[in-house]
């Protein structure tokens, strides 16, 4: 049986004094799920992400990741969190005076890996996005498909437990598409949990078995109250 | 001082383009100002150290109406037990200091002169018990401690060192806030490198590892570029300072101060580390 990796209940966010632009999100994802998150433009897909990976803590409710109640602990306790996601930020945001080599390391340097640990795997991995002759070449001199499978592969380096991505294929060609979600499914299969914000509805037809998350207006769209209470569910990629 | 040996990849993280700047430059100007004010603080302070060891146990009789009384005063003076050392000032001496003042006048034979006997105390004697044998022995004599003339001289050397000092701290302080401000434009600078490796879990300790390394490296650079000027400044002044050696009869500067003195830069790098790291770290926690 599956375990519950995030958990938010009644968990609200507002910046400043603003109104608020999540209200009342009560979710759980299984361990090893796929889920996309959806919803028209300014319904709170970033804010959630934010929460999601840690870049802002909601300013009311709780909320769980990986089983530790995340919403009053110390920042110092943050990072060791930050390095069990991935994320592939929407604006891709790469270390522009770094590699694509160096951009993709990253992760790995900071868990304290050694450079021999590190030169095979980032090497494969960019060979894996289609870019080992462009592994020195720096981001501003990398077109913007070129960048997104740098941001992909920088997510995917350490193994996280949880990946985030929001618009993973909103800059690259079909082909490139179909890798991406192709690697997004096997780090799933390998039991990555996967949080894919997106409007493209191909790529959610593409992918049998993963779970809709909608967010219209800043509140969870949930009518069978399958998100509050979810069923084991099989890996992404394998029939329903 | 381990933050100096980055490895290549960590280099790469900051460059060091973006971090030099001005701060070297501003270290050496600072370090040069603290060693060269530091440096006349310690001369000062030897100088009054000299003076006052000088005249701790010297006394002088005056004897106001004439060396007729001196025999008596200094007969006195040799039954002390404490006094070791009797001797009278020379009139022709007297003389010639007072022609300073007066003239050739002062030489005419009918200008009444006073009998100055100087005498020295064994340490740690009753110097209160010999003014009033003295005294005793010889009406109109004064009993007068050498300390007591110098004492205005002694005090503005003991003000100046401690000006010097605050000088010193003040420049130090001074330095302290433009470190500040350095390490918080670096953080600014790099903002986008940073919020990137937050979002990838690093940790405060080492983001502040790859700033602080490189002020570390200005600031060593720029104190030792700062202490070598002062350096050689202060070597050409105390070796045309003869006079102040005649003055206290010894160096302004001795070994120990010019080892204190090289240990100022190594102090100036270490302090700029410290106050670049706290300075980082409060920057840092300003954020999730």
């Amino acid at each position: 049986m599956t375990g519950t990796i995030v958990e938010f209940d009644r968990v609200g966010l507002r910046y400043g004094t603003g109104a608020e632009v999540l209200r009342d999100l009560d979710f759980r994802l299984n361990e090893g799920g796929f889920y996309f998150l959806t919803g028209p433009s300014g319904a709170g897909k970033t804010s959630l992400l934010k929460l999601l990976y840690l870049a802002q803590r909601p300013t009311r409710g709780r909320m769980s990741l990986f089983g530790d109640e995340l919403s009053q602990a110390s920042r110092e306790a943050l990072p060791a969190y930050r390095r069990r996601i991935g994320v592939v930020f929407q604006d891709f945001r790469l270390v522009r005076h770094l590699s694509a080599f160096d951009n993709v390391a990253l992760p790995l340097r900071i868990s304290g890996r050694s450079e021999e640990e590190i030169e095979g795997p980032v090497r494969e991995m960019l060979a894996w996005v289609g870019l080992a002759d462009r592994a020195s070449a720096r981001p501003p001199t990398l077109s913007g498909g070129e960048q997104q499978r740098v941001a992909i592969a920088r997510a995917v380096i350490a193994h996280p437990d949880l990946i985030i991505a929001d618009e993973p294929t909103g800059n690259v060609d079909a082909a490139m598409a179909e890798r991406i979600l192709h690697l997004l499914t096997a780090m799933n299969r390998l039991g990555t949990t996967v949080i894919v914000a997106t409007h493209d509805v191909g790529l959610i037809a593409a992918t049998p078995g993963a779970q809709l998350i909608r967010l219209e207006k800043g509140v969870l769209v949930d009518p069978t109250g399958a998100l509050k209470h979810p069923p084991a569910m099989p890996r992404a990629g394998r029939p329903l | 001082m381990n933050q100096m040996f980055a490895t290549d990849a960590e280099k790469r993280l900051i460059p060091s383009s973006g971090m030099r700047g001005p701060v070297p430059l501003l270290i050496a100007i600072m370090t040069f100002v603290i060693v060269v004010v530091a440096a006349a603080g310690l001369a000062l302070s030897n100088t009054s150290s000299v003076v006052k060891a000088g005249v701790e146990n010297r006394y002088s009789i005056q004897i106001a109406d004439g060396s007729a009384k001196a025999p008596a005063a200094i007969a006195a003076a040799r039954k002390i037990p404490e006094i070791t050392r009797v001797e009278q000032v020379a009139p022709e001496d007297l003389r010639r200091t007072l022609e300073r003042w007066l003239g050739p006048s002062a030489s005419e034979a009918d200008l009444p002169m006073p009998a100055i006997i100087d005498v020295d105390l064994r340490t740690g004697s009753d110097a209160a018990r010999a003014k009033q044998s003295i005294e005793a022995a010889v009406p109109g004599a004064r009993f007068i401690a050498h300390r007591t003339s110098l004492e205005p001289l002694l005090n503005a050397l003991r003000g100046l060192t401690l000006l010097a000092l605050g000088l010193v701290l003040l420049i130090a302080l001074a330095s302290a806030a433009a470190i500040v401000l350095a390490a918080r434009g670096a953080l600014d600078t790099h903002r986008g490198t940073i919020d990137v490796m937050h979002g990838i879990g690093a940790e405060d300790q080492q983001l502040v590892r790859l700033f602080v390394r490189q002020i570390a490296i200005d600031a060593l650079s720029g104190g030792v570029a700062g202490a070598a000027a002062a350096g050689l400044v202060i070597a050409l002044i105390v070796g045309g300072a003869g006079y102040a050696t005649l003055l206290s009869g010894s160096p302004p500067l001795d070994w120990n101060d010019a080892l204190l003195l090289l240990l100022l830069p190594i102090a100036i790098a270490l302090l700029a580390t410290q106050v670049a790291r706290g300075a980082l770290m409060r920057a840092l926690r300003e954020r999730l």
